[in-house]
């Protein structure tokens, strides 16, 4: 298989405009006797359903929550950047796009990003007009902040809900056109099989949550917008349904998963507080904005946070990254807070902390201007630790957020099953090896609302797709694979609930495959994933029926999942022998510490082709070529 | 801490339902409500018993899922946040703890603590969004909107749709629900030009609905874990005679 990114050939600026002209089109009066399934609406699902409703399309829309509202999107906080330069301060397109790829470590595609950054701004355009109450200063003109990896002011926000808000826009859209009648929506409804018929993707098998049903939906193109696998880890800022199964299950029937490793880890999410945690709670990157970040400069020192004297703390992050400070990316800060507490200088009953300190800003700013701020992010921060971070500093630690791999897509958003076309977090695409802060709501919103609907409309025009009905036997096998799989579920009787193995599978990830990795330690994580997999098939206990409502049956289809997608994560960081964004490998660092790239031999994509449970996986390369970019050492020194 | 639980158990919608006892033990301070729930959830599956359902995702306030009335009041004992920011800090060892769906017509339940609040949903396709077509929006400083109110557009912007308002309302009212939206988009420029068209379609369907009027009784204010404020609900008022007369 050869992969083909399709990226248009020209200058860099012109490449989408180029696309978008060769593009296809489907005749406004054709469109209607096209049918679109959309899973997922969170920013990437609700803003592609919405958009292709609006344009004519029979959409049909999933979602496994009770209503399209309540996707993960709406957790994100702090913001979403765009090239405006509304503040004068030296952003453009070319910037926002050199920054996202530095920031992604050099191990994205020129093209994609550079069209991610050209589109940032009509998405604000677009969000204001629906009506998204960003941010405005007195003069009535939107405001913005700073976040990481970047030297500009271009973030936009709405308080500390700038995901909430921006959902919120895009499923008012989309319920628009629900109301309309032009997209079918069907909330508590599960995609637990992809149909392909003829090479194509047709359909998918979908799994009523209330009445436990399996039924068929059939269409022309197949999105999936199901988001990230961060759950692999069981505990991650990611929501508790948030789950990989669309996608994995679409890579057993043959779609490629690319850098699969490419996991990030936030560095600022509340500390574990004991073996009870469900799930952690992130504290907006835009914190930092303001917050100082560190630690003791003694091993051991048991003093409480104010007492402890100026001289005697080490802001290690402004220290050794002096024209960044507190604002370097994602990667930098977490494995820097990983390394002091690794030294023994971890604050809290833990020692798995650092601090995050706002007493400058308030002495300088004020408390109310602080409250403006992060008003609400400080409450929920008090409210989980009891403790108010307006008097003593914040203590926060790393964790799973998001998952820069995903299933491949080409340029058009397509994966390598034609018909099957992947957004947002759930593919691969524009951020490389690290995300920057507030570049998630970009990407997704970019990708529903102003690629998809050009790029299906390519697909769709060049023909080739058949007639076919539901009685398919493609989706009959389909429907009958989910049915043994439920059986063979429920029939294990076993001992262990589905949370044990799943906490089981977190922990060998989170230690072995997680902030920093090594061959043995790799090695060692394919083992116990194996081990831990076998012990699931033949020890999972799951009550209940499968023509009900039943959160075990669930649990159980998703773990089932992560399992085997955790294996392939561990190959994939195996193999990848340098260190990049947030995959760290221990052997490959410089002597300061910082990742160590291998641009000679590394400078690709892994896309792997899935060749059976426990079986090793194929690699197929997609070589990044770089023609306006020259790849350096990122220093954010 | 060890608890004694009352839960609504019920099977489906079709079923009758009941309350039944169970005794929950070493119960940690730093746990969240739903942890906790989690916890006896693993016991029961222990014992070979149905675990009991409920509504849940973010587990960080936001998205609205988690749905659990405590103790007579909705998200619990704590003003301004949901259940899934409830922590066992605010419980004593020993406690007895009453935990029931929302309760209202219009949100049958679907198993246990589940209900279904597709009516919601219904109200917002009926006119909860302004009509900007995507593709056609100009540069976004165009439409300047001064500080004031954009913030409190976003004040009522920041409902999450979670259904308090209806479950502590002696009515089942979903004027709160109604008022955030008509409040936040009738308040920007932008969405002036359907303030009327909006808020005529929105109150119609939370009629059809079978959703309570407004008594002013404020038990949805109190409720609230986003603390939207019923000066809202005057708005909305305001904006529905407007609507009919002109």
């Amino acid at each position: 298989m050869t992969l083909d990114s399709k990226i248009p050939s020209g200058p860099l600026a012109e490449k989408w405009t180029k696309h978008r002209a060769e593009l296809k089109l489907v005749n406004a009066a054709n469109k209607r006797k096209y049918h679109v399934i959309v899973v997922g609406t969170g920013l990437a699902g609700a803003s592609a359903a919405a958009s292709l409703g609006e344009l004519g399309y029979n959409v049909t829309a999933f979602c496994y929550q009770d209503s399209a509202r309540r996707a993960h999107s709406i957790a994100a906080q702090g913001g979403i950047n765009a090239a405006k330069n509304y503040q004068n301060d030296g952003d453009s397109v070319y910037r926002l796009f050199y920054d996202t790829i530095k920031g992604g470590d050099y191990r994205a595609r020129e093209g994609n990003v550079y069209r991610l950054a050209e589109l940032s701004n009509n998405i604000i355009d677009q969000s204001v007009a629906l009506g998204v109450p960003f941010a405005r200063e007195y003069g009535g003109y939107l405001d913005n902040r700073s976040f990481g990896g970047a030297q500009v002011s271009r973030t936009f926000y709405a308080r500390g809900q700038t995901g909430q808000q921006l959902l919120l826009g895009a499923y008012s859209a989309l319920s628009h056109q629900v109301g309309l009648g032009q997209v079918q929506m069907n909330s508590r409804h599960e995609m637990v099989e992809l149909v392909v018929i003829n090479g194509r993707a047709r359909g998918i098998i979908a799994r009523d949550m209330v009445t436990g049903e399996l039924k068929r939906f059939i269409a022309d193109a197949v999105l999936l917008c199901t988001g990230g696998y961060g759950n692999v880890y069981y505990l991650s800022t990611n929501a508790k349904g948030c789950n990989t199964t669309a996608i994995w299950r679409a890579h057993k029937k043959g779609a490629l998963f690319a850098n699969p490793c490419y996991v990030q880890i936030h560095p600022t999410c509340i500390p574990v507080s004991g073996d009870h945690q469900s799930k952690l709670t992130l504290m907006s990157e835009s914190l930092r904005n303001d917050g100082r970040v560190w630690v003791p400069k003694k091993a051991g020192d048991n003093r409480p946070a104010g007492d402890i004297p100026e001289e005697e703390r080490d802001y290690f992050l402004e220290r050794k990254y002096p024209s960044f400070g507190n604002l370097v990316p994602r990667d930098v800060a977490s494995r820097n807070s990983k390394m002091v507490c690794d030294e023994g200088r971890g604050v809290g009953s833990s020692r798995q902390a650092v601090y995050l300190d706002f007493r400058d800003s308030i002495n300088r700013l004020g408390k109310d201007k602080i409250e403006e701020r992060y008003g609400n992010l400080f409450q929920m921060y008090e409210q989980i630790t009891a403790e108010n971070p307006y008097s003593v500093p914040m203590r926060i630690y790393p964790a799973i957020h998001y998952t820069m791999g995903g299933l491949w897509v080409d340029y058009n958003l397509m994966s390598t099953i034609p018909g099957l076309f992947v957004l947002g977090e759930a593919n691969f695409s524009d951020h490389g090896a690290n995300r920057l802060g507030a570049s998630a709501l970009m990407q997704g919103l970019a990708d529903g609302y102003f690629v998809i609907p050009y790029t299906l409309g390519g697909y769709l025009a060049s023909g080739g797709i058949d007639k076919t009905t539901t009685e398919h036997e493609a989706f009959v096998e389909a429907e009958n694979s989910v049915k043994s799989l439920v059986d063979k579920l429920l029939n294990i009787k076993g001992k262990e609930s589905v949370d044990y193995y799943h906490k089981k599978l977190g922990k060998i990830m989170w230690n072995k495959v997680g902030m920093a990795r090594n061959e043995n330690g790799l090695k060692e994580a394919i083992q116990e994933i194996r081990a831990v997999r076998d012990e699931f098939w033949q020890n999972v206990k799951v009550l209940g029926s499968a023509d009900e409502l039943n959160q075990s049956l669930e649990k159980a289809g998703r773990v089932a999942d992560f399992m085997e997608l955790a294996e392939l994560m561990t190959v994939d960081a195996l193999h990848r022998k340098e260190s990049c964004g947030g995959h760290f490998r221990e052997e490959y660092q410089t002597e300061e510490g910082e990742a160590l790239r291998d641009d000679e031999n590394y400078a690709y994509v892994a896309a792997w082709e899935f060749a059976g449970v426990g079986k090793e996986p194929v690699m197929h390369k997609e070589n990044l070529m770089y023609e306006n970019i020259q790849l350096s050492k990122r220093s954010y020194k | 801490m060890n608890l004694t639980l009352h839960i609504w158990r019920q099977k489906d919608a079709r079923t009758k339902g009941k309350f039944v006892i169970y005794k929950v033990e070493n119960v940690h301070e730093e746990m969240s409500f739903l942890e906790m729930l989690d916890i006896l959830n693993e016991q029961l599956i222990a014992k070979n018993e149905d675990p009991v359902a409920f509504d849940h995702d973010c587990r960080e306030g936001i998205c609205g899922c988690c749905s659990l009335y405590i103790n007579g009041r909705a998200h619990g004992p704590k003003r301004g946040i949901t259940v899934c920011q409830l922590h066992m800090r605010h419980f004593k060892d020993g406690d007895s703890i009453w935990i029931e769906p929302w309760r209202a017509r219009p949100f049958p339940v679907l198993k246990d603590l589940i209900v279904d609040r597709a009516p919601l949903d219904r109200i917002m396709q009926a006119g909860g969004y302004i009509s900007a077509r995507i593709g056609s929006a100009q540069d976004a400083n165009t439409i300047l909107i001064d500080h004031d109110t954009a913030e409190s557009s976003m004040d009522a912007a920041a409902c999450i749709g979670c259904g308090a308002c209806v479950a502590s309302c002696k009515n089942a009212s979903a004027m709160l629900f109604v008022a955030a939206k008509v409040s936040h988009l009738g308040q920007l420029p932008q969405g002036k030009l359907e303030r009327e068209k909006r808020v005529l379609a929105m109150i119609a369907q939370m009629d059809k609905e079978g959703f309570g009027g407004c008594t002013n009784t404020k038990a949805c204010e109190a409720e609230c874990p986003k603390e939207i404020k019923i000066t809202h609900i005057a708005r909305l008022n305001r904006e529905f005679l407007r609507a009919s007369v002109v």
